[in-house]
């Protein structure tokens, strides 16, 4: 480390300032960074993380304001300067080409030319390495999201950045993964790399984070020591009132069994997926069913068997209130009263382009009767529209945007809302709080808790063991397409999760990386 | 003699028919792999023909041609360009436009000269080798387009798959958004893409009126421009499907010709009709394996991208 380094921060910024339209996104913004630390960037959904971080990665150019770079003022015109000066960035919403292989992508984030054979051998180095298993050939379009999110990763290492910005790099991760990667980003710190660490898991921060700066609404609100702070203190500097932790619910007023799953077996449509190996389970009445495990273990084909994207191959697999449903499409599911939160927003979840009232139509028009006579009816719709906005708490400037104008947290909220607000008897949710910041997660939490207070069935499927325990009665983890028999949460410690999430043998790495050989 | 020295002619005609489609094909297939969707072949197709043909008649010199149609097919791209990559308009309506443009423009142009004859352009000729049975005129007696049609196939699919330029190039046709945010300028990679496929449309517009059939003709490009569009379909962006597509259309454009001298007793707008319901079919039949289209079909085409979004 040279004297220059010592003297000076790595990265300065002050005054940073980007006015969007109608939005001041950034209002004079400053951040110190040192070489060798691990600083969080922590503030709610909204807070102008991203765009500060877009502005410090060139993506966007701040309005006003100053950076300086090892002390010299800097002028990060594109990402390739910000990568050249050695910025990694670790997106949210990934950076990634869909019909292109892991190699290919890396090799698109990385200077000149690349040998692909070599590239090829240094990602499975790098990837082995630092406990985040893939495969070069694969096609991105057939991984799950947290598979995804390891190559972003590993793109960002293989340049040997002096500053990483990873952008809520854990959401998607097993407790074990995220240790992992808590050694290993540790390891870079101590190496002299610095980390900006955005993310709303205070435990997180706490635990791993030197410095945090804290914005809200725009504003610089305080600069901290997370490790002498409390999780309630920094998420209260964080929102700025007090935060409440979700009351579990009552877990006498359980009814009969709702949802039966029985003996489900499912041969994966995708050639790169996971095989649904004789699935058992149920859930009751009024009770919230967590499924854990690691992304890419048969989640994405559970949840396709269970909406009815997929049919099943004999119907009394899948159950409802007796009933067989598992022949029924996805529109007669919900006829039954089933209503879905799918894992990807944009697309399942929502259609990008409509409003928000057109997608609450799409998904609600039967069961809030929002047809008159075969038309639509608008005042009906708008009025739903802006129910679910306002018991949500969705921020946008009108219900008539486009669902791709909301932030990921909002959209997840909106969805959510438009799901639950339809009284269903089983609702199925996919990471209901993925990239949702610590307050919105409680509002979701609490509203789940409370939809099976009412009676509803809920099965929700989480990477996040702390939210699962937060509002699960029941746990259930799912590994190579099997899923255990569930136990409810007291019987259960976070460990113990973990090691069924690697399968028996205690490593999920290691497991995956030999069903891809 | 022994009753099949019709072949040897018959295969000369099916790539004289397939060779623009190679061009046009090719070309849009780089354009949409960048995410563009230019429905205006057929209108850079018709100024890249009146263009060459124009030359040709004035000059006498073909590269020069040649190289006049490619222009003015690139000029056609670069309307196009202009339109929906700096001023952001619809992709489908300012195809269509520039589609319309060309026919209305090449028939302004190419007023004076409709009926005039012009030489064909030349074809190789190397003593010995040409004159070998049935291999020598088809291996070695084509005009340098032909050659060149089949070296582009194979430069632009070693370009679009084996370089880091291609590379990046499908990385803007598959997600823009993505492509920016490491860094890559999509308008400026969009626009190269365009004008290549304008360049391409143009030398398979001037292949029409200089070697094809050796004269300008009104709308003479007869909907080629549109099958060059439905081959990329057919070829699952693939540019050596591009090239087989083509042929197998020149071939059944050439039988119905050939059904029809041969008196075949169906009405003569029914055989004219062949190609395009054959195109139609094929279509319908890839069309039905939904996976290959999404694996290989650039996810952002026709979308427009707003920069700093």
């Amino acid at each position: 480390m040279d004297t220059k380094d010592t003297e000076h921060p790595r990265l300065e910024l002050k005054g940073i300032t980007k006015q969007y339209p109608g939005v001041l996104a950034n209002d004079d913004i400053d951040l110190k960074i040192l070489s060798g630390e691990i600083h969080a960037l922590l503030g709610e959904n909204g807070a102008g993380k991203s765009t500060l971080v877009k502005a410090i990665y060139g993506v966007l150019k701040a309005d006003s304001g100053e950076i300086f770079w090892n002390g010299t003022p800097t002028n990060i015109a594109s990402p390739h300067a910000a990568r050249s000066l050695g910025i990694g960035m670790i997106f949210q919403h990934f950076s990634l080409f869909e019909a292109m292989t892991v190699a290919e992508n890396i090799a698109l984030g990385m200077p000149g030319r690349q040998n692909m054979a070599e590239l090829a051998k240094n990602i499975i180095e790098v990837s082995e390495n630092y406990g985040l298993p893939l495969h070069p050939d694969r096609y991105v379009h057939t991984l799950s999201v947290g598979e995804k999110q390891r190559i972003e990763i590993v793109r960002c290492l293989l340049q040997n950045p002096k500053l990483l910005i990873m952008d809520e790099p854990t959401s998607v991760l097993t407790p074990q993964e995220a240790d992992k990667l808590f050694e290993t980003l540790r390891r870079l710190s101590a190496e002299g790399v610095s980390i900006l660490y955005i993310s709303h898991k205070l435990d997180e921060i706490k635990a791993l984070c030197h410095k945090a700066t804290i914005l809200r609404g725009g504003r610089y609100i305080a600069e901290c020591d997370p490790t002498k702070e409390t999780a309630k203190s920094l998420a209260e500097m964080m929102i700025g009132t007090n935060l409440t932790t979700p009351r579990h619910q009552d877990t006498s007023k359980r009814g009969p069994v709702r949802l039966k799953v029985h003996n489900l077996s499912l041969d994966s449509t995708d050639q790169f997926g996971v095989d649904l190996n004789l699935i058992n389970f149920d859930v009751k009445c009024g009770e919230i069913l967590g499924i854990a495990g690691v992304a890419g273990n048969g989640q994405v084909e559970l949840l396709e068997v269970l909406s009815g994207e997929q049919l099943s191959t004999d119907e009394a697999h899948i159950l409802l209130e007796g009933q067989p449903i598992g022949k029924l499409g996805p529109v007669d599911r919900r006829k039954n009263g089933i209503a879905f939160v799918p894992e990807d927003r944009l697309g399942h979840g929502s259609v990008p382009e409509m409003s928000l009232v057109n997608n609450a139509f799409l998904s609600a028009y039967r069961t809030k009767n929002l047809l008159d006579k075969g038309l639509i009816n608008n005042n009906k719709t708008t009025d739903f529209a802006k129910e679910i906005v306002e018991k949500f708490d969705v921020r946008t400037s009108g219900v008539s945007h486009a669902a791709s104008s909301l932030s990921g947290g909002n959209l997840q909220k909106f969805i959510v809302g438009r799901e639950m607000l339809q009284d269903p008897k089983l609702i199925i949710i996919a990471h209901p709080t993925w990239g949702v910041d610590a307050g919105a997660a409680a509002d979701i939490h609490q509203a789940i808790i409370d939809l099976a207070e009412k009676g509803a069935s809920v099965l929700v499927v989480s990477q996040d063991l702390d939210e699962l325990f937060a509002i699960s009665n029941r746990i259930a983890v799912i590994a190579e397409g099997r899923l255990s028999v569930s136990r409810d949460i007291h019987e259960f410690t976070i460990e113990q999760i973990g090691l069924l999430m690697g399968g028996t043998s205690g490593s999920g790495s290691e497991k995956e990386v030999q069903s891809v050989a | 003699m022994n009753g099949f020295e019709w072949v040897v002619p018959v295969i000369l005609t099916v790539i004289t028919a397939a060779t623009p489609l190679v061009f046009a094909g090719i070309g849009e297939l780089v354009t949409e792999k960048a995410g563009v969707l230019n429905l205006g072949i057929e209108g850079m197709m018709l100024a890249g023909a009146v263009t060459a043909f124009v030359t040709a008649t004035l000059t006498g010199n073909y590269i020069l041609a040649v190289a006049a149609g490619a222009l003015a097919g690139m000029f056609m791209a670069f309307l196009f360009g202009v339109l929906t990559l700096s001023l952001m308009a619809n992709q489908v309506a300012t195809g269509l436009a520039l589609t319309l443009f060309g026919i209305g423009i090449s028939a302004l142009i190419g007023q004076d000269f409709v009926g005039e004859p012009v030489k064909a352009l030349e074809k190789l000729n190397i003593a010995g080798l040409t004159d070998l049975p049935v291999i020598g005129p088809i291996l070695f007696g084509q005009d340098a387009l032909v050659y060149l049609s089949f070296f582009v196939v194979f430069a632009v699919s070693w370009f679009l798959f084996k370089t880091k330029a291609g590379l990046i190039l499908r990385a803007v046709g598959d997600s823009h958004d993505a492509a920016h945010s490491i860094g890559y300028s999509v308008i400026g990679i969009r626009y190269l893409a365009v004008l290549f496929g304008g360049a391409m449309s143009g030398i398979g517009g001037a292949y029409l009126s200089l070697a094809y059939t050796p004269m300008w003709a009104e709308n003479m490009t007869a909907g080629r421009g549109w099958i060059a569009l439905a081959l990329i379909v057919f070829a699952t962006w693939k540019p050596g499907l591009v090239l087989v597509g083509a042929y197998m259309f020149g071939g059944i454009t050439i039988l119905q010709l050939h059904a029809q001298a041969a008196g075949l007793d169906l009405p003569s707008q029914v055989l004219s009709m062949l190609p395009y319901i054959a195109t139609i079919v094929v279509l319908v039949i890839i069309s039905k394996d939904e996976s290959r289209i999404r694996k290989h079909a650039p996810a952002c085409i026709g979308k427009i991208f707003h920069p700093a979004a």
